[in-house]
C-alpha cells in the first residue's frame, strides 16, 4: 500500500472532562475522497480543528505527508498544503468577493498570476459574476461558495470541507457535487456532511464518527445500510 | 528580626493595597466583561466624597465607610443606566466610553474642587515594632482587604445573590433562567463594583490625599492586577496581588518606588506572555 | 464611481496639502505658523493610530508612549550629539524598536484586543510616571538633564543636515512638518494598497481565516504596529521642534486625544482622523481662550473631550466620515426616488422663511 497523505494516530482532544476526539486512527490515501458523517457532537469539527492547528490536540500524532504536524500553528499547516472550509463560513465580511479570493491566491502566486488564479477559482465555483459584491451582504450559500473558492484558489494538496452544502440552493448543490468530483481528480478531500442525499452523490468511502471515535468505516452503500449507523443517527446507544 | 517583620508588613501592605484598588474593577470585569477605564476616577470620587463629608462635620469613619461607597455606588448605577447599558457585548466601545467618562469626571471634579490636593490626616496613630515605626492605619487596611475578600467569598458561595452572580459569570442567559433579568443583575453588579471602588477611594484618601488626576496613579496597577488574575474575581485578584505586590515591594526596597512600578509592569507583561488568559485562566479555573 | 472618486479625493487632499504647505507661510504670522506646525505633527500622530487601529484593528491606548519616546529621544540625542540629524533618525528608530519589543510580547502571547488596550495604556502611564520623577542630576543622560516634571525646555531645534548651529527657522520647521504629513499620508495609502496592506486589513476582518490561508498574522500585526510606533515617534520629533518635550507627551489625555481624533474622524479612513485631529485642536485651543472669558471659567477641556468621546461612542460610533457619506447617500436616494413634480417649492421654502 502507498503511504497515505494524511494519517492520525491516537489523536485525542480533551476539553476538561470531555473527550471530544478520543484516540482516532484515520488514514487517507493520495487523491482519495472520504466523507465523514456522524450525529451532532460526534467530534467531526473538533477533529478538523486538530488537523488544521486551530486546536492543539491533547495527545496523538497527525502525519501529513509523513510529517508530524500535531500542535503546529495553523498558518504553518496551511503552508504545508492543507486548505479548509470551516463549518460556519469564515470569510472577510468587509471585503469584496474578489479581494477575498485574491488574498487566498496571493499567498502562493505572485502579482498578476494571483489575480488570474483568483479569477479562475471564482469561475470554478460559479461566483465570477459577483466578484465586486461585499461578502458580508451575501446569502449564506453564496458565502459558502466564496469560502470554497478561497480554499480552491491556492490549490492545496488536501482539502477539508466542513458541511459545504449547508444553506445552498439546489442549483448550488449540483455545482458543488460537480466541483468536488472534479477536485478529486487531482486532490485528496475529506468532506463532513449531514445531508445523506449529498453523501450518496459524492461518496465512495465513508467514516462514521460517534462520541469522538470512529464507529465504522467502509463503502458508502454498506455504511448507509449498517444498523449501528442508523441507531447512532436515531439516538440509540451503540452497542 | 524587627527588620523582617517590618519588611513582611510592607509586603502585606503592598499586596493589600493592590487587592483594594483592584477589587471594584475585578467585580465589574469578572461579572460583566466590561473594562471600566473610569475605575481610577471612581476611586477619586470616593476620596472626594469622604473628604467633603468629613469637612462638613461627618464622623471620619462614617464618611469613609458609608458616605463614600454610597455616593459612588449610586453614581455607578446612573452611569450604567445612561451609558454602559447601550454597549453590552461591545467591549472596545465600553472601554472608549468609560475612558470618555474618566476624562469628563476629571474635568468635572477639577471645575468643582479645583486642581489642588485636599487631604485628611490618617487616624489610628502609629505602631512601633522594635526600632521601626509604621502607621497603624496601614495595618488596618491589610485587615480591610482580608475582610472584603472573605466577605466577597461568602457572598458568592452562600447567598442567592452569589448564586445568581456565579450563574451570570458562566453564562449571561443563566440569570434569566433563574428568573432574574440580566439587565437588573448588570445594574446591581456595576453599582456594587462602583461602591467598592468608592469605599476604597474613601479609605485611601487619608494616605494619599486626593487630586482630580489621582485616578491615573491607581488604574495602571489595578488593570495589571485584574488582567493578570484572570477570570476568577476573588482568587485571581488575590493571587495576582500577592505576586505583583511582592515583586513591587522587593524592587522598591532595592531601588526606587518608580523602579518598583516598572518591575511590576514588566512582571505582568511577561506573565501575560506565558499565561494569556491570566493566572486563573490557566490554573484554579473553578475558583471564585 | 469606484475608481474616479478615490482618485479625485486623493487629488483634493494633495492640493489642499500643497496649498497649506506653500500658501500659509506667505500670509500667516509666526505664532500661527508654530500653531499650524503643532497641528501638522499631531495629524501625523492621528495617521499613526488611524493606520494601526482603523486598518489593522489594533486598538493601542498608548500611542502617546511612542510619541513621547520620539520627542525625548530626539531631545536627549540632539543635546548630546550637537548635530540633530542623527538624533532625528533615532527619534523614529527608538520608538519603532520599543514597539517591536512590546508588540512581540503582545502578539506572540496572542492576548485579546481588550488586554492589548490595557497593556498599552499601562505602559504609557508608567512611562509618564517614570519621566515625571526624573528631576535631578542622577537622571542626566550624557549632557542632557531629563528634567522630571519640567521636561527639557532647552530642546534643540533641527539644524540643516551636517551644519550644526544652522538652525531651521519656524517656517522651515512648518514646511517640514506639513511635507512629512503629506508624505506619511500618501505613504500609508500606498502601503495599504500593497499585498501587505491588504493582508493587514484582512486580519482586522478575520484573523483565523488569514491564518488558515497560510499567513502568519503575528508577523503582519507586529510590522504594522512597528510602523505605527515609528510614525508616532516622527510626530513626537516634530512636536519637540515646535514646542519642547515634557512628560505631558506621555500622559493619558494625550493618548485619549489621539483616540478621540480617530473615532471622531472615522475608523477605516486616513483623512477622517486628520480632519478630526485638526477640528479637535481648534476646538481645544478655542476652549482654552474661552476659559479667560468671564462666565465661562467652568469650561474644562477634559470635561468637553470626555463628553464628546462618550457621545460619539454612543451616537456616532463610525465617525464623521461615515456620517457624511451616509447622509450623502441618503440624500442622493431621496432626491432620486422623489417624483420630479412633487413638492415643487420644497427646496425654495427655507429661503422664503423669515
Amino acid at each position: 500500500m502507498t503511504t497515505p497523505i494524511l494519517e492520525t494516530r491516537g489523536l485525542t482532544m480533551r476539553f476538561g472532562g470531555v473527550l471530544a476526539v478520543n484516540g482516532v486512527d484515520f488514514r487517507l490515501q493520495e487523491a482519495e475522497l472520504r466523507c465523514l458523517i456522524g450525529p451532532n457532537g460526534a467530534g467531526k469539527s473538533t477533529f478538523f480543528k486538530c488537523l488544521t492547528g486551530q486546536l492543539k490536540p491533547t495527545s496523538g500524532e497527525v502525519l501529513f505527508r509523513d510529517q508530524n504536524i500535531a500542535g503546529a500553528l495553523s498558518y504553518a499547516i496551511a503552508r504545508h498544503g492543507m486548505g479548509i472550509k470551516t463549518q460556519v463560513p469564515s470569510v472577510f465580511d468587509g471585503l469584496s468577493v474578489r479581494e477575498n479570493v485574491w488574498l487566498a491566491a496571493a499567498r502562493v502566486h505572485p502579482g498578476r498570476m494571483a489575480e488570474r488564479k483568483a479569477e479562475e477559482a471564482m469561475q470554478r465555483v460559479g461566483i465570477g459574476h459577483i466578484g465586486h459584491r461585499i461578502v458580508g451582504q451575501l446569502a449564506h450559500g453564496q458565502r459558502q461558495l466564496v469560502e470554497l473558492a478561497m480554499v480552491v484558489a491556492p490549490e492545496p494538496d488536501l482539502i477539508l470541507l466542513d458541511e459545504p452544502a449547508a444553506g445552498m440552493t439546489d442549483d448550488e448543490v449540483d455545482r458543488l457535487v460537480e466541483l468536488i468530483k472534479e477536485l478529486n481528480k487531482s486532490h485528496a478531500l475529506v468532506v463532513v456532511e449531514h445531508d445523506m442525499q449529498f453523501i450518496r452523490r459524492v461518496a465512495k468511502t465513508v467514516t462514521v464518527f460517534h462520541q469522538g471515535a470512529i464507529l465504522v468505516e467502509g463503502d458508502v452503500a454498506d455504511i448507509l445500510r449498517d444498523a449501528r449507523v442508523r441507531d447512532v443517527y436515531l439516538g440509540k446507544q451503540a452497542a | 528580626m524587627d527588620y523582617v517583620i517590618i519588611l513582611a508588613l510592607q509586603i502585606c501592605s503592598a499586596v493589600a493595597s493592590l487587592v483594594l484598588i483592584s477589587l471594584g474593577l475585578a467585580v465589574i470585569f469578572g461579572m460583566m466583561r466590561v473594562i471600566n477605564l473610569a475605575h481610577g476616577e471612581f476611586l477619586m470620587l470616593g476620596g472626594y466624597a469622604a473628604i467633603t463629608a468629613f469637612n462638613k462635620g461627618v464622623n471620619l469613619w462614617l464618611a469613609m465607610l458609608v458616605v463614600a461607597p454610597l455616593t459612588v455606588g449610586l453614581f455607578g448605577v446612573v452611569v450604567e443606566r445612561l451609558v454602559i447599558r447601550h454597549l453590552y457585548g461591545r467591549l472596545i466601545d465600553t472601554m472608549l466610553a468609560t475612558w470618555g467618562l474618566s476624562l469628563a469626571m476629571i474635568g468635572f471634579v477639577t471645575v468643582v474642587f479645583g486642581n489642588t490636593v485636599s487631604g485628611i490626616s490618617a487616624p489610628l496613630g502609629s505602631l512601633t515594632i522594635g526600632a521601626y515605626r509604621t502607621g497603624a492605619y496601614e495595618v488596618f487596611l491589610i485587615f480591610v482587604a482580608l475582610v472584603l475578600l472573605a466577605a466577597g467569598w461568602s457572598v458568592l458561595r452562600y447567598t442567592r445573590l452569589g448564586l445568581i452572580a456565579r450563574g451570570t459569570m458562566q453564562n449571561a442567559g443563566m440569570a434569566a433562567a433563574l428568573g432574574v433579568s440580566p439587565s437588573l443583575v448588570y445594574a446591581v453588579t456595576f453599582g456594587i463594583g462602583a461602591a467598592l471602588s468608592g469605599l476604597v477611594g474613601g479609605l485611601l484618601a487619608p494616605l494619599s490625599g486626593v487630586v482630580p488626576t489621582i485616578g491615573a496613579a491607581y488604574i495602571a496597577k489595578a488593570f495589571i492586577t485584574v488582567i493578570s488574575g484572570g477570570a476568577a474575581i476573588l482568587s485571581g485578584t488575590a493571587i495576582a496581588s500577592g505576586l505583583l505586590g511582592t515583586i513591587n515591594t522587593a524592587a522598591t526596597f532595592a531601588f526606587t518606588p518608580v523602579i518598583g512600578e516598572v518591575a511590576l509592569l514588566i512582571a505582568a507583561v511577561i506573565l501575560l506572555r506565558i499565561l494569556p488568559q491570566g493566572i486563573t485562566g490557566r490554573f484554579f479555573r473553578r475558583a471564585l | 464611481m469606484s475608481r474616479v472618486l478615490p482618485m479625485a479625493g486623493n487629488l483634493a487632499v494633495l492640493l489642499v496639502g500643497l496649498g497649506v504647505l506653500f500658501g500659509l507661510p506667505a500670509y500667516a504670522e509666526t505664532y500661527l505658523i508654530i500653531n499650524a506646525t503643532i497641528f501638522a505633527s499631531f495629524a501625523i500622530l492621528a495617521v499613526s493610530l488611524a493606520l494601526i487601529w482603523g486598518y489593522a484593528g489594533i486598538l493601542c491606548f498608548g500611542q502617546a508612549a511612542f510619541f513621547g519616546l520620539g520627542g525625548y529621544t530626539y531631545a536627549v540625542a540632539a543635546i548630546n550629539f550637537g548635530d540633530t540629524t542623527g538624533a532625528a533618525v533615532l527619534a523614529v528608530a527608538l520608538p519603532a524598536m520599543f514597539a517591536a519589543l512590546l508588540g512581540y510580547f503582545m502578539f506572540w502571547g496572542r492576548i485579546s484586543d481588550v488586554y492589548l488596550g490595557v497593556i498599552t495604556l499601562t505602559v504609557s502611564l508608567i512611562l509618564y510616571r517614570f519621566v515625571n520623577q526624573t528631576a535631578g542630576e542622577e537622571w542626566n543622560i550624557g549632557q542632557a538633564p531629563l528634567g522630571g516634571f519640567n521636561g527639557i525646555p532647552s530642546t534643540p531645534i533641527l539644524n540643516w543636515p551636517g551644519q550644526p548651529g544652522e538652525q531651521l527657522a519656524p517656517e522651515n520647521i512648518f514646511s517640514l512638518a506639513v511635507g512629512l504629513l503629506i508624505l506619511v499620508y500618501f505613504g500609508c495609502k500606498a502601503l495599504l494598497a500593497t499585498k501587505f496592506g491588504r493582508i493587514v486589513v484582512a486580519i482586522r476582518e478575520n484573523e483565523t481565516r488569514v491564518e488558515l490561508l497560510g499567513y502568519d498574522a503575528r508577523v503582519y500585526k507586529l510590522t504594522i504596529f512597528v510602523i505605527g510606533g515609528a510614525l508616532a515617534g516622527l510626530s513626537g520629533l516634530m512636536f519637540a521642534n515646535s514646542v519642547f518635550v515634557s512628560p505631558t507627551m506621555f500622559s493619558l489625555p494625550v493618548s485619549g486625544q489621539i483616540i478621540i481624533w480617530v473615532i471622531i474622524g472615522g475608523l477605516g479612513t486616513l483623512i477622517g482622523p486628520v480632519i478630526g485631529c485638526i477640528m479637535m485642536q481648534v476646538l481645544t485651543n478655542w476652549l482654552g481662550t474661552l476659559n479667560q472669558v468671564p462666565g465661562f471659567g467652568w469650561v474644562d477641556p477634559n470635561l468637553v473631550l470626555g463628553v464628546i468621546l462618550v457621545v460619539f461612542v454612543l451616537l456616532v460610533p463610525r465617525g464623521l466620515t461615515a456620517l457624511v457619506s451616509d447622509t450623502y447617500g441618503w440624500l442622493a436616494q431621496r432626491l432620486r426616488s422623489r417624483p420630479p413634480t412633487a413638492e415643487p417649492d420644497a427646496a425654495a421654502q427655507p429661503e422664503t422663511a423669515p
